[in-house]
């Protein structure tokens, strides 16, 4: 399977400061592909040149076989964008929204009443279909945007925070039609999100993004697996002395400090419990608690940035 | 094909967004007819206004239509700045539709709504005891039409410009009230002291109501024909500003 999308070294600048640094990404054909990052790291930038709504400042990239900065057009005519904030016109119904989209990006007249009933049932806002937009839930208006986006059987689909600001509930149900979009419309799914279990469950590659750049882009297990780890977190006194000699255990591969405990990545924690415990009373160090954690992208990240993505 | 269609799909909205809100069809009718009725009334019964059959009242009459199109138009080219706080904006933006289409549907949506308020308008002559010929009638909506171009081309330009509706006040005080008082919609423009006759003679919308009320009460100062080339390159000037600008600052639009 090919790529649908490739950068080369994609940098956008802003004065002086770098909003994106050198990308360079490999995004497979029909993928669910997330940019994990915190507020601040580039993403919106990032997929906004893709988008070809902003020109990046050296490197270039390939959307759909076609280049963003010579051919912006043929790229927007085989995408679908959601945006981050909303798009939506309140005085508009949700049905003359896609007719309107409908008709920009050029969906022949005979086929286009039977995609915008396909979208309408897809996105399911029954008889709100035909009322203005400024009655609609938050969660109607994502999945108002989201279908608008698909109505012209875009190759990808870019979405930028699709669930931001949305309950849990509506958020499980947006993934849900994200993946649904995916496997049935064949339609490749580039999103951004700061949800960890948002990467995690719904994609298939997770790219870390932090301050403008790609840290490490794998598959959420492998990214989790190559932590070889659980994580053991170990409250306790003087946890700065204690990472430093808690890493002369076997088995223990990597200590740190994350301010108010220790993470201690292992591997088979269980196991490993009852020795952490020894190894402090005879270090004499006190231990407060000890909590064992099989790996998320949370550790993923932390690992590669440093940082937990919440507190960025 | 696809750019005509794309016009077509930007004129709908807007006709759509004009249709929908009702007030605003109310007061763009109501507004002018107390100018009419009450301005016109009160100064007509204490100037001396020979000359036409109506008095001041029938002069100000074409004044007030073309001050109505200024008003209508130039807040619906502003109203882009709404559409761009609302986000849809960036909607219309990265559609593979041409930059001077999306200007050109707009301001053909502006004109529209311009026309109907006109038409409106006209229909109310008799309140001035003005009499209204199906050929008086075609011509003063082909100035509508025209006058409406280039204004909500100009409130298209003016909102490529602002950031917020907060600059509102400013555009009504700065560009607006001034254009529609150095037009000569209110007092006839010969005989002024030279530097208001300047003023009033760099106006566009002079040229405006002076074919309005040439169409309207069969008198002007300029010929009918310079009027309609002047207003006709003014049009013609703020729709490829406005398409310029949205083309090269297309990415601080959105």
């Amino acid at each position: 399977m090919g790529y649908i999308i490739e950068t080369e070294k994609i940098t956008k600048k802003y004065d002086d400061f770098t909003a994106v640094n050198k990308v360079d990404l490999e995004i497979p054909e029909e993928d669910i592909y997330a940019i994990l990052g915190p507020n601040g790291a580039g993403k919106t930038t990032l997929i906004s040149m893709l988008c070809t709504i902003i020109k990046p400042t050296s490197g270039t990239a390939k959307v759909n076989g076609y280049n963003i900065t010579k051919e912006p057009e043929k790229v927007r005519a085989s995408i679908g964008i959601v945006f981050q904030s909303r798009a939506l016109d309140d005085m508009l119904t949700g049905r003359e929204h896609l007719e309107m989209h409908a008709a920009l990006y050029g969906v022949p007249k005979n086929i286009r009443q039977k995609r915008i009933e396909e979208v309408l049932e897809l996105i399911a806002l029954g008889e709100k279909a035909d009322e203005y937009v400024k009655t609609y839930s938050g969660g109607m208006k994502r999945r108002l945007e989201i279908g608008r986006g698909l109505i012209h059987h875009p190759k990808v689909l870019f979405l930028d925070e699709p669930t931001l600001g949305l309950d849990p509930q509506t958020r499980e149900s947006i993934w849900k039609y994200i993946k649904q979009l995916n496997r049935e419309e064949k339609v490749t799914v580039l999103l951004t999100t700061h949800y960890m279990e948002e990467a995690d469950k719904l994609c298939d590659h997770v790219a870390i993004m932090n301050k403008g750049q790609i840290i490490k882009a794998d598959t959420p297990q492998n990214l989790k697996r190559e932590l070889k780890a659980d994580t053991i977190k170990v409250k306790t006194e003087n946890p700065k002395e204690f990472a430093e000699k808690i890493q002369e255990l076997p088995g223990v591969k990597e200590a740190y400090n994350t301010g108010n405990m220790i993470k201690l990545m292992v591997e088979r924690g269980e196991n490993l419990i009852p020795q952490i415990v020894n190894f402090a009373t005879q270090h004499n160090f006190q231990i407060k608690s000890v909590e064992l954690e099989h790996p998320t992208l949370e550790d993923v990240f932390i690992k590669y940035t440093g940082t937990g993505i919440t507190e960025t | 094909m696809g750019e005509i269609e794309g016009i077509y799909t930007i004129w709908l909205r807007e006709m759509k967004r004009f249709l929908r809100y009702r007030s605003r069809i109310v007061t763009s009718i109501v507004t002018p007819l107390l100018w009419l009725i009450i301005f016109g009334t009160g100064l007509g019964a204490s100037i001396r206004f020979g000359g036409i059959p109506g008095g001041y009242r029938a002069f100000i009459y074409p004044g007030i239509i073309g001050q109505t199109i200024l008003f209508t138009s130039i807040f619906s080219g502003v109203s882009v700045i709404i559409d761009r706080q609302y986000g849809f904006l960036k909607e219309i933006l990265v559609a593979p539709i041409s930059r001077p289409s999306i200007v050109l549907g707009k301001a053909l949506g502006i004109s529209t709504a311009s026309m109907i308020q006109t038409t409106i308008l006209l229909l109310l002559s008799f309140l001035v005891g003005v009499i209204m010929t199906p050929a008086c009638f075609l011509a003063t909506m082909i100035l509508s039409l025209i006058i409406s171009m280039g204004f909500g081309g100009l409130g298209l330009l003016i909102a490529a410009f602002t950031d917020s509706m907060e600059g509102f006040n400013l555009i009504m005080s700065f560009i607006v009230l001034p254009i529609f008082l150095l037009s000569g919609a209110l007092f006839p423009i010969t005989g002024l002291p030279g530097w208001l006759q300047g003023a009033v003679y760099m106006n566009p919308l002079t040229y405006g109501v002076d074919a309005l009320r040439y169409t309207i009460l069969h008198r002007s100062v300029f010929p009918l024909g310079i009027s309609m080339i002047l207003i006709t390159i003014f049009a013609l000037v703020m729709v490829f500003a406005a398409s310029f600008i949205f083309n090269t600052k297309e990415q601080s639009l959105m």
